[in-house]
């Protein structure tokens, strides 16, 4: 187990020198004189970030030359200056990661409780209404666009029924304080809950249903039956615990995922998580932060990979890596 | 007696002849249309290809045809005449659903159903080429990973997984920061996101195809291709490739939905297909205007309906050909 994981985080790095270099090369694909142009029309860039830059990203060497110089950075985790926020860049990730972690975690609770029970009902009925139904409306959740459905959600709640706020994070006039700041909160936060949970629990729970169907044509749900057992206690402890196996190595794919969405969702609601800032540094060509946000999520990526593999050897006993 | 005997004879061949033998293929089909929602899904897609690729030729209007409105008359005048610079003339926005314009006219004066149709081309033709792209690159590598194994599928498994580590979106910003680095136009813009988008999806594909040679080239039909000693060419061609079909045809039914799903966001997001061509995606992007999102759904419904219908339909047809293919799956 313990060779397995030294082997698996081996790998890994490996991984992560390929997504950087990849990255940086498409950093260098830039224009030489894209960082005057781009920043020419922004006053509070001054000469100096500009120059930090060209260092930080050994823009004035060559390619691999470069590449070794920023990576030596990177490991320092030194990104460079935010353009836009006049911050390093790890800083600014750090100080907006709350609120996009915040919701992705509050998203990813809810597609859970979701999407496992009714996958469960859904197998458990195979070919009924019911199937149909759940199968149908979780293709339709996946189908969806998310800036569309975000756009109806918010034409109907809040500009037609006027029950929830239209987007942003608090309700600036009010300035309440303690608890009912963080009811406020919470209902700001409704809508980009639901556009998240509607669109993402479509493959969990499909992935649920598959798995279950599986499970309940396996001989040792048969025998349950056989003895006798009831119904709850065959699907509860008997199918419903072997589901579970494959499901955790799903979730632990699904954070990332969660996050680079967090793009669209917290851009059309106005939240100010990570997402919403990598759109405007698109808009102001702030290359540093970009950059540091995505080697952020390719480590992510990389980490939820690993963590689901290493769960799947703790949920299921027979498996054992050699 | 010989009498009876011929008569034996005759039922068994007019009972031989009476059967339906069906080809795997058939077989495949009869099961495929057999599922209501994949065939509905056939259907819409189907209808939209049809309103996208033969629609314009019926649409009185261009693309990029701008209307104009004299105030006081209420008359409505093209783009081309020459009393647009009339006093009291304006571009026709926003125009309420009528019979000259079904949808209504977009914030830009645009008919809104025509911008749909060519939207809609831009739509399909992305999604079709990516998925080409990407079959290409990951059937070969897939190919080659599964087949040949040892270093060389180290190698190209690793290279899958560093593109799996990537996000797709938070890159195509910083793609998208390049390119406005450019300057590129946006008659460009949409091969290079083609061509991007195809060589950021390979790798799904290449572990699927991976999979699947692993476990074909360990069954007892390669053995014998081994045994009698084929050429690899046809080993591979004759084989293997039709075994994976199945696998390949699925994927690329499902990824056209998701492909055309990740063009509209993209495009909504402004770093996709841009101005003056219309995508879906990007014709939904009206809603940023808070007065179009609350009192002109005509404009920006539309298009996302659109985008919902033909990825379920597509999403339809997935699941409808992998339950299809799916020997187990008798009912």
């Amino acid at each position: 187990m313990r060779q397995y994981i030294v082997r698996r985080i081996l790998i890994s790095i490996l991984v992560l020198f390929g997504v950087s270099f990849l990255l940086y090369i498409i950093i260098r694909l830039m224009p030489g004189d894209y960082v005057a142009n781009i920043t020419a029309g922004n006053m509070n860039v001054t000469a100096e970030m500009e120059q930090r830059m060209r260092e930080v990203y050994g823009l004035d060497k060559g390619l691999l030359e470069g590449y070794i110089s920023w990576l030596g950075d990177a490991v320092r985790l030194d990104f460079g200056i935010s353009f836009i926020y006049q911050k390093p860049v790890t800083e600014v990730i750090q100080r907006y990661l709350p609120i996009t972690f915040a919701l992705a975690a509050i998203a990813m609770v809810f597609e859970m409780l979701l999407a496992i029970p009714l996958g469960i009902l859904a197998a458990r009925k195979q070919y009924s209404k019911m199937d149909y139904s759940i199968v149908a409306i979780a293709l339709m959740g996946i189908s969806l666009p998310s800036f569309f459905f975000a756009a109806i959600l918010k034409r109907v709640f809040a500009i037609g029924l006027g029950v929830l706020p239209l987007s942003g994070m608090v309700n600036a006039r009010a300035g309440f304080e303690g608890f009912a700041r963080i009811m406020d909160i919470g209902h700001h936060l409704v809508l980009p809950v639901t556009v998240f949970v509607i669109t993402g629990v479509g493959g969990l729970l499909r992935y649920t249903r598959t798995n279950m169907l599986e499970v309940l044509n396996a001989d040792y749900v048969r025998t349950a039956r056989a003895k006798g057992l009831p119904e709850r206690k065959v699907i509860g402890k008997h199918a419903f615990r072997n589901t579970l196996i494959p499901i955790v190595t799903l979730v632990g794919g699904m954070i990332p995922g969660l996050f680079s969405g967090a793009v669209i969702t917290e851009g059309i609601f106005a939240l100010e998580g990570l997402g919403q800032i990598a759109i405007n540094a698109v808009n102001n060509g702030d290359i540093p932060y970009l950059m540091g946000f995505n080697m952020f999520l390719a480590v992510l990526t990389l980490l939820g990979t690993l963590v689901s593999d290493i769960l799947y050897a703790v949920v299921d006993p027979r498996v054992r890596y050699s | 007696m010989e009498d009876i005997q011929v008569r034996n004879e005759q039922d068994q061949d007019e009972f031989e002849l009476s059967q339906v033998i069906l080809s795997p293929t058939q077989l495949v089909l009869k099961r495929f249309f057999r599922n209501k929602l994949a065939a509905v899904g056939l259907i819409t897609i189907l209808v939209m290809i049809i309103f996208c690729f033969i629609g314009p030729f019926f649409s009185p209007y261009s693309e990029y045809e701008i209307f104009y409105i004299n105030k006081e008359t209420g008359e409505e005048i093209y783009m081309t005449d020459a009393r647009i610079s009339e006093k009291g003339v304006k571009i026709n926005i926003k125009a309420p659903i009528s019979t000259a314009h079904l949808l209504g006219t977009d914030a830009d004066g645009r008919d809104v159903l025509t911008r749909l149709m060519y939207g809609g081309r831009v739509s399909l033709t992305v999604g079709l080429v990516v998925v080409l792209v990407e079959l290409l690159i990951g059937v070969t590598l897939g190919g080659i990973a599964g087949y040949y194994g040892k270093a060389v599928d180290m190698i190209i498994m690793r290279l899958v997984e560093i593109f799996y580590s990537i996000p797709f979106i938070p890159l195509m910003l910083i793609i998208s920061a390049v390119m406005v680095g450019y300057g590129i136009s946006p008659k460009y813009k949409i091969y290079i996101i083609m061509f991007v988008m195809g060589v950021l999806f390979w790798a799904g594909v290449a572990r699927m195809v991976r999979g699947q040679i692993l476990s074909l080239r360990e069954m007892e039909f390669m053995q014998a291709t081994e045994a009698t000693g084929i050429r690899t060419s046809r080993k591979i061609f004759k084989h293997l490739v039709p075994n994976v079909m199945p696998i390949i045809i699925i994927i690329a039914t499902m990824d056209l939905g998701g492909i055309i799903l990740m063009e509209s966001t993209m495009s909504y997001l402004g770093v996709g297909i841009a101005f003056p061509y219309a995508s879906w995606g990007n014709m939904v992007t009206a809603v940023n205007n808070s007065i179009i999102l609350k009192n002109f759904p005509n404009i920006w419904l539309p298009p996302g309906v659109c985008i919902l219908l033909t990825v379920l339909a597509f999403n339809f047809i997935g699941d409808g050909l992998r339950d299809a293919y799916d020997p187990k799956m008798k009912r």
